[in-house]
């Protein structure tokens, strides 16, 4: 069937079992939105109000579902916009397809209006990107880009269509399959290697299985459960990680790194052997590399070889999907009816239990300042730990993960690899339009907040029942802190002046706003928040929180993870 | 340590800035880089010199390997293998020096392929080292101009970089 480039990517898009879409027009993609408008039948679009909105809103679909999130903006601006989204997702692995429009091709390179070189530009942010120059090729790139995008270890593709493009025709049949003679994911773990490597497990003494976010994107979290279960070690979490391993098992020894439990840290300091499994090693997690786990070997499973030996050299390197590789681990082990060492297991946990018994992550509730804490935990508790909760940059981010505690994986949406700063509010909005009876929980910062509150429009206008949990303690908190340590105290540009009443705010925009100011009152007005009456409702929930807060444990910058500062 | 990395890539416009983009990027050094076509017009072989340690050299390769527009890669300086590498040298030839450069450039087994009145120029291929001792053997107020290739090679016997 013949049909333009424009109703192509409809076509392709609703064949290739795209429902949502979040995007932005302009004069680039006029022809696309045009066709979106004629041809689309199931494929629904989402207008946000900032392009940066879009692709975080795609993101955060694709984190919550495991299926690739798509967005479409204009050229120049429209895609220059999308820049600080399509890097968010890059850093976590994130499966995207963000499709920009361009100036026609003849004028490319003439510094036309809007022109901007967008695959140029987002050329180091992305997995790949096309430029579409002929639309016989449009619809195999499209093919190509969600491949890519979702294979191996996943992340953003952009793909670039000229507005000549969108309008010449071509024949359009969807194609069931594709292979790139340069891609080829590798889809599984060296058995040799896998072998030596549960050889290793079972004989250590002070182990630990530290995952990451590729335990949740590989799907891996049923696999690594049984064989933390069967093995009886000791799990920590990346902060990526997290809902990778049911929080609440006692084998869970809590987050890792730069804020994560004294247990955790401890537990890798002193190890004999890291199982890490879809982790990277990510500075904020090894804090000083020349003091890292003196006495560790390592077995490391990952799906990007690059990752291994990157910043810690491995001794047992498997590169592979994890879910595979853990399935083949479980597998032989039992086959084999390997065991570890029970008594040094024992002797093991004993020591850990002493680390855990400093209760690393208590607080005092005192006074007439509410802690940020206690309403984590008390949104934690009142969501019963089911909720979908998405959070922006800051300490209120850490108060999340260290708080709210994720029995399930995809559940903790954060911008880890990146930390942006506005990632919250449009993450949860994709995550609501992928589940609209669920509860999306948005944890956020005054500050935070305000660098994409024009989404408060956008889910007005879709209704999405987002409950927004706004930790507000006046300040760029994270940075605060660091200025209280590391700066003298000098609060430099951290003190947030001039802030909206968030309440009034969103009630201009058409929403709920509760404010929250006195611990005595807070847990019903968060119930009364959660409950049915707002049930389909966006609430803005602005808990007024003490100051001078800061997060804890913390491993100073330079230190090693023996070197934390508890309280 | 010198590391010869050759690939085999997609013959499309961005390959070459993706290579480059990834050095760049990671902060890894590129001493030499050359592309050209192969027999099969949609593939290109890119060469280039970096240096680095072992580590490093993987990492490199690790990271070229996840490029998806890199079909094949290989550190040939792994193994066996040849290299060369094209030079041309303007030389100011005048009077006694004509002989002097025709001798030095014999010693070298290269060629003159341009003369004038006032100048020579030599053409010279072999590894790169090579080319850097004639140069060093020329007196440095005679050279007008240089222009070198970047070093190309291939791994020595049977093993090839092919599809
Ligand atoms: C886009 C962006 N700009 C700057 C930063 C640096 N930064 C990290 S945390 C933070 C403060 C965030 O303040 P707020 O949202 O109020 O959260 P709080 O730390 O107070 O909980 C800043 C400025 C960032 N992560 N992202
Ligand atoms: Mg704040």
């Amino acid at each position: 069937m013949e049909l333009t480039g424009a109703q192509i990517l409809v076509h392709f898009l609703e064949d290739e079992g795209v429902e949502l879409v979040w995007g932005y027009p302009g004069g680039a993609a006029l022809p696309i939105y045009d066709a979106l408008d004629t041809d689309a039948k199931k494929l629904k679009h989402t207008l946000v109000r900032h392009e940066q909105a879009a692709v975080h809103a795609a993101d955060g679909y694709a984190r919550a579902t495991g299926r690739p999130g798509v967005s479409m903006v204009t050229s120049g601006p429209g895609a220059t916009n999308t820049v600080t989204g399509i890097a968010t997702a890059y850093m976590d692995s994130i499966p995207l397809v963000v499709i920009t429009g361009q100036v026609a091709s003849n004028m490319i390179g003439l510094d036309a209006f809007q022109e901007i070189d967008t695959v140029g530009i987002t050329r180091p942010i992305v997995k790949h990107n096309f430029l579409v120059k002929d639309v016989k090729d449009l619809t195999m790139t499209l093919k190509k880009a969600f491949y890519i995008a979702t294979t191996g270890r996943p992340g953003p593709v952009v793909v670039d269509i000229p507005k000549d493009i969108q309008n010449a025709k071509a024949d359009y049949q969807y194609p069931e399959s594709v292979s790139l003679r340069s891609y080829e994911p590798i889809t599984k773990g060296h058995t040799g290697q896998i072998k030596k490597a549960i050889d290793m497990m079972v004989s250590a003494k002070r182990p630990i299985i530290y995952t990451g976010g590729g335990v949740v994107l590989g799907g891996a979290s049923e696999a690594l459960t049984e064989l933390a279960r069967l093995l009886g070690y000791p799990v920590t979490n990346t902060l990526m990680g997290l809902g990778g391993y049911p929080a609440e098992d006692k084998q869970f020894v809590g987050m890792l790194g730069m804020h994560g439990t004294y247990e955790a840290n401890l537990s890798m300091h002193n190890s004999d052997l890291i199982i890490a499994i879809g982790a990277r090693f990510d500075d904020r997690v090894t804090g000083n590399l020349e003091k890292f786990c003196p006495d560790a070997q390592v077995v490391h499973v990952d799906i990007d070889p690059a990752s291994i030996s990157k910043n810690v050299v491995v001794d047992i390197p498997i590169v592979g999907p994890v879910k595979q590789v853990l399935e083949k681990m479980l597998s032989l082990l039992k086959k084999h009816k390997m065991t570890p060492d029970a008594d040094a297991l024992a002797d093991w946990w004993k020591q850990i239990e002493d680390w855990r018994s400093t209760n690393c992550l208590r607080y005092e509730q005192i006074g007439h300042k509410i802690k940020p804490q206690t309403a984590m935990e008390a949104v934690w508790r009142i969501t019963e730990g089911d909720a979908y909760v998405t959070s922006d940059v800051g300490q209120h981010q850490m108060f999340a993960a260290q708080y709210y505690k994720f029995n399930k994986p995809r559940r903790w949406i954060n911008s880890g690899g990146l930390g942006t700063m506005g990632f919250g509010l449009p993450a949860a909005m994709g995550v609501q339009a992928a589940f609209p009876d669920a509860t999306v929980v948005c944890v956020t910062g005054e500050g935070s907040i305000q660098m994409n509150i024009q989404e408060l429009s956008t889910c007005l206008q879709y209704g999405l029942p987002i409950k927004v949990l706004c930790l507000n303690n006046g300040f760029l908190g994270m940075v605060r802190q660091w200025q209280e340590f590391f700066y003298d105290r000098r609060y430099s540009m951290s003190y947030m002046d001039s802030l909206p009443d968030f309440t009034k705010l969103v009630e201009a925009y058409g929403h709920v706003g509760i404010r929250i100011d006195d611990p005595e009152t807070m847990q019903a007005q968060l119930e009364e928040a959660f409950s049915d009456k707002y049930k389909d409702r966006f609430v803005f929930i602005d808990v007024i929180t003490d100051q001078q807060e800061n997060v804890y444990p913390m491993i100073p910058a330079g230190a090693g993870m023996d070197e934390m500062i508890l309280v | 340590m010198r590391h010869i990395i050759s690939m085999l890539i997609e013959n499309e416009s961005g390959a070459l800035s993706r290579v480059s983009g990834l050095f760049s990027a990671r902060g890894y050094n590129i001493h030499a880089l050359t592309v050209a076509p192969t027999d099969d017009g949609s593939i290109s072989r890119l060469t280039l010199v970096t240096s680095g340690n072992e580590q490093q050299v993987e990492q490199i390769v690790k990271h070229l390997n996840r490029l998806i527009d890199v079909i094949k890669v290989v550190d040939i300086t792994e193994g066996d293998h040849i290299e060369r590498e094209l030079m041309m040298v303007k030389l100011r030839a005048t009077g006694a020096m004509r002989e002097e450069i025709k001798r030095l450039s014999d010693i070298f087994r290269g060629t003159i392929v341009d003369v004038t009145q006032q100048v020579y120029t030599v053409q010279l291929a072999g590894e790169s080292q090579k080319l850097d001792a004639f140069i060093e053997a020329v007196d440095k107020g005679q050279i007008i101009e240089i222009v070198r290739s970047g070093a190309v090679g291939l791994m020595r016997g049977e093993k090839s970089l092919h599809l």
